[in-house]
């Protein structure tokens, strides 16, 4: 290598390392500081009221908070609910918006109106959905339990975000539902969907039609094109929707704090890790139940990647 | 061909009926929080079930009253700053930064480009109770311009993932044209770079913007003063404060709501473009 050639690959490192210098300081002190620190934290006994001591920077660790955790009696009930909320919100979204997706596929007056409103849950601030969909779930003032109750639909009002549960008449057999998880589960379908959406619709537009002509040529009926075509060639989208909606679900905060504040058997494990810290005092635990949920987070995405990103 | 036939028709009701179905579903909460925001406090305790509303009754008072008894009027100005301010930073940043992993050779670029997307994998919730234990060490903690930097940190990964996707489909010999006629890297950036990513630069200012304009646990957990809420820290605080007047809340509602809905109704293109690319975090 000529001294000419490394002296420009030279400036060039240095000029790069200048222009994203600044990037780097931002995502370093307020991304990857936090993270470390939170696990220095988690190995440490520290409440809200030490946060003012030196005793922040002593190695005296300790595992007692992964005990504290572990050990508590809710851990396992918030982990129960966590997977449900996770596992369903995720699913949930990723098939509305499918549907949202097949219904706005084809041509007719109107689509790109359409196609904006069906986003619109997903751009709208979280506080000002999650305070609409209370008002009108409401018991006391709520638009949907007064005019069910009204038109005969229900015999009494429902509150859907602050009852645990609620009997279902099944067929003469009475089942009881988690009501505020099922509840809150519906608006995370509800607030997420866009997202799936707007990614199937992109896909479906990429399917090309003379797959199509071909299946009809062969006698294949529109349910059985969308069975055989369609969703295969959709699988794959479809998993890697997946996947983000459960990374983000299981990660989500704000909705459930807003709508029940994890009342009424709809604690997850963030709403854990905010307790410990704020209403427990205790920023050790926390941090350790934010470590834990990190965790399981990762033994997920372990399986997802060995099974299911084979199979599609 | 007649099951041709029939399976038509059942796709075309199930069509129909699922559109409806949809419309419904989704601007319904709308249509009620903006319907509830022009009522009166009597009639959103009498009436719950009253669909319409009446043009002669339409009710302004509670939007003077979240905006000049709630102090709603300050929270408007701070959000404005905090989410302006990160869109300029965001787009100057992952200007920068973008070019130089697009056409500037150094050790450790393919990892740059990728391993700055990890960050998806945190959660917010991991990050805040760190960044409150230092902030309030620092004493920083309860002040506005500390939001901006953390929501920078938010959004400059997928700002520059985004950018740096479009300008590697970008031909650069203009730019090398540029650079031979003497131009130095920051006027290339200037004058050749930034007239032609217009649209991404669009895509990530909005992007950016949303985020920060939306975001709700940091400016929970960092504001205490009410003077120095963001719209959105102002709305949960005055839905703890107000028991039945839902009114205000609705009012409210719309005001953080409504900034949002407008800039997606002008540039839906451009901002729908930034959430696949970024596939935002939310």
């Amino acid at each position: 290598m000529s001294p000419r050639v490394s002296t420009l690959f030279e400036k060039e490192s240095r000029l790069a390392f200048w222009m994203l210098a600044p990037t780097f300081a931002v995502v370093l002190g307020f991304v990857i500081f936090p993270v470390v620190w939170n696990l220095w934290l988690s190995l440490k006994p520290v409440s809200l009221e030490d946060l003012r001591g030196i005793s922040l920077f002593q190695f005296n660790l300790t595992l007692k908070n992964f005990q504290k955790v572990l050990t508590d009696p809710e851990f396992i009930p918030t982990l129960l609910t966590t997977l449900i909320y996770t596992f369903g919100g995720s699913i949930l979204s990723v098939f509305i918006g499918l549907i949202a997706a097949l219904l706005v596929h084809q041509e007719f007056p109107g689509r790109g109106l359409l196609r904006g409103l069906f986003i619109s849950p997903y751009i709208a601030p979280v506080v000002a959905v999650t305070f609409t969909w209370s008002f009108i779930l409401d018991p006391q003032l709520g638009f949907f339990n007064w005019f069910a109750v009204e038109k005969g639909l229900l015999d009494q009002p429902i509150p859907f975000l602050s009852q645990r549960w609620l009997e279902l008449n099944f067929f003469g057999v009475m089942l009881p539902i988690p009501l505020a998880l099922t509840s809150v589960i519906l608006f995370e379908g509800w607030r997420y969907f866009p997202f799936a959406f707007l990614f199937i619709l992109a896909r479906l537009q990429a399917i090309p039609e003379d797959l199509y002509q071909a299946a009809s040529v062969d006698g294949a009926s529109p349910f059985q094109r969308f069975y055989y075509i369609t969703l295969p060639q959709l699988s794959t989208v479809l998993s890697t929707l997946f996947l983000f909606r459960f990374i983000w679900t299981i990660n989500k905060f704000d909705d459930i704090f807003l709508l029940t504040r994890g009342q009424a058997g709809t604690k997850v494990l963030t709403i854990k890790v905010y307790d410990y810290a704020f209403g427990e005092l205790n920023i050790g635990a926390s941090s350790a139940m934010a470590m834990v949920l990190f965790g399981i987070l990762s033994i997920f995405l372990f399986f997802y990647f060995r099974w299911i990103a084979k199979e599609v | 061909m007649s099951r041709e036939r029939l399976e038509r028709t059942m796709i075309r009701v199930l069509r129909v009926g699922g559109l409806l179905f949809f419309i419904v579903m989704v601007a319904f909460p709308f249509y009620w929080m903006i319907v509830s925001s022009f009522r009166s406090l009597e009639e959103i305790l009498m009436k719950p079930s009253n669909l319409g509303l009446n043009i002669r009754q339409i009710d302004f008072r509670a939007y003077y009253e979240v905006l000049f008894e709630h102090g709603f009027l300050r929270y408007i100005s701070n959000s404005f700053y905090v989410s302006i301010f990160t869109v300029i930073f965001s787009v100057t940043l992952a200007t920068v930064g973008g070019y130089a992993v697009t056409r500037l050779r150094f050790r450790g670029r393919a990892f740059m480009s990728y391993s700055i997307l990890i960050i998806y994998m945190f959660p917010a919730i991991v990050m805040v109770i760190p960044l409150y234990v230092v902030f309030s060490k620092m004493g920083w903690r309860d002040s506005i311009h500390i939001l901006i930097p953390v929501y920078l940190a938010q959004t400059l990964p997928v700002a520059l993932y985004m950018l740096r996707s479009y300008f590697q489909n970008l031909p650069s010999e203009i730019e090398s044209a540029g650079l031979i006629d003497g131009c130095s890297r920051f006027g290339v950036i200037w004058r050749i770079v930034i007239p032609l990513s217009a649209p991404a630069l669009a895509s990530v200012a909005l992007y950016t913007f949303m985020i920060a304009w939306n975001e709700f646990l940091f400016a929970f957990m960092f504001l205490d003063t009410p003077e120095k809420f963001t719209l959105s820290r102002g709305v949960v605080q005055l839905a703890g404060s107000v028991h039945l007047s839902k009114q205000l809340v609705m009012a409210a509602s719309v005001m953080v709501t409504v900034p949002i809905l407008v800039l997606f109704l002008f540039f839906e293109r451009h901002l729908v473009r930034g959430l696949t690319a970024g596939a935002m975090k939310g």
